[in-house]
């Protein structure tokens, strides 16, 4: 049997959507009002899920106080309330859709040190959601 | 392969405190959940089972009796009951998401007897949530249950 502990979390933030590789009437065709030039915000939901052995004496795969402070100081802290494109350095180079995103907050949050982390669900709205099972793992099914 | 998903929900109270830690230890471990009364949550519970369509009856499982076995094996045990003193499967075993999944799985797993028990997954809030899968299955064969 294995087991997977999933935890949701919440930030607010801007963005826009806008590429150096094209030319304003590329970028305007390809992102639509997501190329505004002044940007625009969502609520994001970050669904985090880790897994390994359950520790008989506390019942858990990982203390969620421990998890919580972790995504708090290397995701929420620097994301929320934040215009991702200007603030957040790893959006200087690439485009902050939620691809990009959801592939950011995996990679930050692979260095949690008491479980393996499986996924990354990123909700920019109740509509839309990315997924992220790192490198190694991608498409192991379906 | 079809993967078919039942939820049902429940209400039940527990409290964390291992005997082997001091009061402090209970304490700074588990927080507000070592509170001695206990306190509770309406669990919500997503049953996966996957399997082919029986070309007669194009079910993979009936929903009328795996909603019945949910019903049996979970609800008529832990509903309204107080996990740490009424639950004998959970006895000896701090009554987290991540036991609590598990003792669910040892339930279910044998009473599937048209497919097989794909996953799952016990919500204790809409914010935390355990799936549990098989030996045999990866973290990510959950195909089109999502």
């Amino acid at each position: 049997m294995k087991l997977q502990l999933a935890r949701r979390y919440r930030f607010s933030a801007s963005h826009r959507l806008h590429s150096e590789q094209f030319g304003e009437e590329e970028n305007q065709r390809l992102y639509g009002k997501c190329n505004n030039p002044y940007g625009h915000g969502h609520n994001y939901v970050v669904e985090v899920a880790v897994s390994g052995p359950v520790d008989p004496a506390t019942g858990m795969i990982a203390n969620l106080a421990d998890l919580d402070a972790f995504v708090d100081r290397e995701v929420i802290e620097p994301f929320d309330h934040k215009y991702l494109n200007e603030e957040l350095a790893e959006f200087q180079k690439c485009v902050p859709t939620t691809e990009n995103i959801c592939i950011e907050i995996f990679n930050r949050l692979r260095r949690f040190p008491r479980a393996r982390l499986e996924r990354v669900r990123v909700e920019e709205t109740g509509l839309n959601s990315f997924e992220y099972q790192g490198e190694s793992t991608g498409a192991a099914h379906d | 392969m079809v993967y078919l998903t039942r939820k049902m929900e429940f209400s039940a109270s527990h409290l964390y405190h291992n005997p082997a830690f001091s009061a402090e230890e209970n304490r700074r471990v588990f927080g507000k959940c070592n509170n001695p009364h206990g306190h509770g949550h309406n669990y919500v519970l997503e049953v996966t089972v996957a399997g082919e369509p029986d070309p007669a009856t194009g079910m993979v499982l009936d929903l009328k009796e795996l909603k019945e076995i949910m019903q049996r094996e979970v609800s008529d045990r832990m509903d309204h009951r107080f996990l740490n003193y009424e639950v004998p499967e959970l006895a000896g075993q701090i009554p987290t998401c991540e036991n609590i999944a598990a003792v669910i799985w040892r339930l279910l797993e044998p009473k599937i007897t048209r497919g097989h028990l794909n996953r799952v997954r016990l919500y204790e809030t809409p914010d935390l949530f355990v799936d549990c899968y098989g030996e045999g299955n990866g973290a990510h064969a959950n195909g089109g249950a999502r």
